[in-house]
């Protein structure tokens, strides 16, 4: 607002000053009140589980390179929900030191995908991505190889953790 | 012209909205106003903050029974300035009814409803039951405890409205039952229809106070107008700034507690509503049998019709504020009516069960703990130890700090640490534990669990709860049954009682079990008054 003309210095300073109060505790309220709205917004809430080691099954019996699906059940946490479900994993044997449990959805749009015993190959149904047996990308629009599962083994089972994406995100 | 001028023209060409803020803003307004009329601005400040807290409460809350004290917990829990947000939410509702009612009262006071200003009034009053109304169905939101029994009478009382009674409870969701639906209903008129129909209403208010002006008091007419902007914006923003600055404390420093999950079967439990309802709750307890409904429904229907109509009783010429004598005699009658039946209500609250008063969005870790750790805390507290040693608090106590020293230590240790203190720390200064080897044991288990980070949601487990570990421990309860994991699986396991037992069932058990579960081989025990409320309260407790 523009001052008016004719008013006295003091009529203007005071004007002045009125208009500084205004615009200053307006301003502290719009930021105490916006800065923890932000915070409450974008901060990730405060996780206080740690992630666990869950067991998906035997290891002992498992043929090299031929993938066997195992089913597990796993905690999820989801906001406030905390859910107990059933998960699934492809697990293989690569070589007598390495076991790999792959994530059970393809990478390109997360559909399940089934290994082809035939072909010795993970096949994806919807957009005919192709898997080799470790995971890396054949063919198909799939953009990295198939996620992981951490994995330890503890007296031949097989213990699962947090799903990540395999290292080398390219193919 | 500069750029800024030039588009403030562009944009009040195409929209006006210059000239309506400098209209607004340019309000004339009578020689007289001042301090005394900065109400009804931080009514609606306070409205916005309200609306503001409320939509980023329901951005982390599931609107279900159950998930909505789940959701509840974790913002307060987990979500960063969840908990500030629900103070705000809290206490801005709190401090809206007092301010509106201040209002109200200024406005009662000077008599700034006489013609041609009734209608502004009559809308008031309706925004004040609005108001309430927002109180009422938001009390419910939490489903906690206390959140239930409070909706449960108030439910009771609407039921009891002559004629439309039946109707009203149908339109709450049951026969005097507070359940999912009636939940859903006061979620939705909470959130979808009481904040639009609030907005409207408030537009009107403002409009019909611009429309009439604000009100001159005598003398006003030989004096010249002035304007609202800035002298009296000024106010407004300062006394907008003070109440801000009231909230703001008060949702950091009060915590507001969220107590146990709705319990539909907690006979113990006291229900009481929000303070601002205290004197309708108290002025019940003066009507009894089928007066009730007089006190209920009857009275508080005339005194609303009553503020409705004032503007008609009182229709004389508009006077001095300090000649209106008997307005502030009225006022000051309603504002002793008032406090004496709230006192009363407080005076005569009797102190609430026990389990009831745990904060239960605090750390509950403690909940975690074994019989057996938790008989400790009770050693730990009995001994005292807290005097000399530290536990994870930072201060400086003469002994070590024991929830980052237990750590490094064994349970052997620490018991013979317990019985000759220098034994196993030379020059120790401590004296020895006067306690047989199975309490020192206990000592031991708690110290073992301590460490830095869940020192303080350990040591806060509520004194019922360690009491009542103590009366399980001594009697053996864990040889048959399990809590927490630990103990023999020969009867039931304990935790999560409180979904399938009342309080009553569980104290008869104790005294009888054969009567209540034939063909149980537990034998019956004879506990004191105290040793009884301890241990029930402490299973019921314990989580699923």
């Amino acid at each position: 607002m523009n001052n008016i003309a004719g008013d006295s210095p003091r009529e203007v300073s005071r004007r002045r000053f009125h208009l500084t109060v205004i615009y200053g505790l307006w301003g502290l309220i719009c930021a105490t009140l916006s800065l923890p709205a932000l915070l409450y917004l974008f901060l990730p809430p405060r996780l206080r589980r740690a992630a666990e080691w869950v067991e998906a099954g035997d290891v002992t019996k498992l043929v090299p390179r031929i993938p066997t699906e195992m089913v597990f059940r796993k905690t999820r946490v989801d906001g406030w929900k905390i859910s107990s479900e059933k998960e699934t994993t492809w697990v293989v044997k690569l070589d007598d030191r390495q076991v790999v449990a792959f994530g059970p959805q393809c990478t390109h749009l997360g559909c399940a995908y089934h290994w082809e015993e035939a072909k010795s190959q993970f096949l994806c149904p919807c957009h005919s991505s192709v898997f080799s047996v470790d995971g890396k990308v054949i063919s198909g629009p799939a953009p990295r190889p198939l996620d992981r599962y951490e994995t330890k083994i503890e007296n031949g089972k097989l213990l699962v953790g947090a799903l990540r994406e395999a290292a080398g995100s390219s193919a | 012209m500069t750029w800024r001028s030039r588009v403030s023209t562009w944009l009040d060409h195409r929209t006006g909205a210059e000239t309506a803020i400098r209209n607004f803003l340019y309000e004339q307004i009578p020689a007289s106003s001042g301090w005394h009329q900065v109400f009804g601005s931080v009514a609606l400040f306070l409205f916005l903050v309200q609306i503001f807290t409320g939509a980023l409460l329901a951005f982390n809350y599931a609107p279900t029974p159950g998930d909505a004290y789940n959701s509840l917990r974790y913002i307060l829990t987990e979500v960063t300035a969840g908990r500030l947000m629900r103070g705000l939410h809290h206490w801005g509702a709190s401090m809206m009814i007092v301010i509106v009612v201040l209002h109200m009262a200024q406005v009662f006071l000077y008599g700034a409803y006489k013609k041609p200003r009734e209608a502004t009034w009559m809308v008031g009053v309706v925004l004040l039951l609005l108001t309430l109304a927002y109180g009422l169905t938001g009390y419910l939101l939490p489903w906690d405890n206390r959140a239930y029994w409070g909706t449960v009478v108030s439910t009771q009382i609407a039921a009891k409205t002559p004629l439309i009674g039946p109707y009203l409870s149908r339109l709450l969701g049951g026969e005097g039952d507070v359940g999912v639906v009636t939940f859903a209903r006061f979620y939705g008129l909470h959130v979808l229809l009481l904040p639009p129909a609030t907005t409207l209403l408030i537009a009107l208010h403002i409009y019909l106070v611009r429309k009439h002006g604000v009100a001159p008091a005598p003398g006003d007419e030989v004096r010249p107008l002035r304007k609202f902007f800035p002298e009296q914006a000024v106010r407004d923003t300062v006394a907008i700034f003070i109440a801000f600055v009231i909230l703001f404390v008060l949702a950091v420093v009060v915590r507001v507690p969220l107590e146990q999950l709705a319990d539909p079967t907690d006979i113990n439990y006291i229900p009481r509503p929000e303070w601002y309802f205290l004197f309708l709750f108290q002025s019940l307890k003066l009507f009894e049998g089928p007066l009730e409904m007089i006190g209920a429904v009857v009275l508080p229907g005339l005194a609303v019709l009553a503020l409705i109509l004032i503007p008609f009783f009182d229709r004389g010429q508009v006077r001095k504020v300090t000649e209106r004598t008997l307005a502030a005699g009225i006022l000051a009658l309603a504002a002793i009516g008032w406090a004496g039946l709230t006192a009363a209500a407080i005076a005569t609250t009797p102190k609430p069960a026990i389990a009831a008063q745990i904060d239960f969005s605090e750390p509950t870790d403690w909940m975690q703990l074994s019989p057996v750790e938790l008989s400790g805390i009770a050693y730990f507290r009995q001994e005292n130890c807290a005097a000399c040693h530290d536990v994870g608090d930072g201060k400086t106590k003469i002994g070590p700090d024991l929830a980052s020293a237990s750590i490094h230590k064994s349970a052997a240790w620490m018991i013979q640490h317990f019985k000759r203190p220098a034994s196993m720390v030379p020059g120790s200064a401590m004296p020895a534990i006067q306690l047989n080897d199975a309490q020192l044991n206990t000592l031991a288990a708690f110290l073992l669990k301590l460490n830095p980070r869940n020192a303080t949601a350990l040591q806060s487990a509520p004194d019922f709860v360690v009491q009542g570990a103590l009366v399980y421990q001594s009697n053996q309860c864990g040889s048959c049954h399990v809590v927490n994991g630990v103990g023999m699986k020969l009867g039931p396991p304990l935790n999560g009682l409180a979904r399938r037992r009342a309080k009553v069932w569980i104290e008869q058990h104790f005294r009888n079990p054969r009567a209540l579960s034939p063909g149980s081989v537990m034998p019956p025990y004879k506990f004191s008054k105290s040793d009884m409320e301890n241990i029930t309260s402490y299973l019921l407790v314990m989580p699923e």
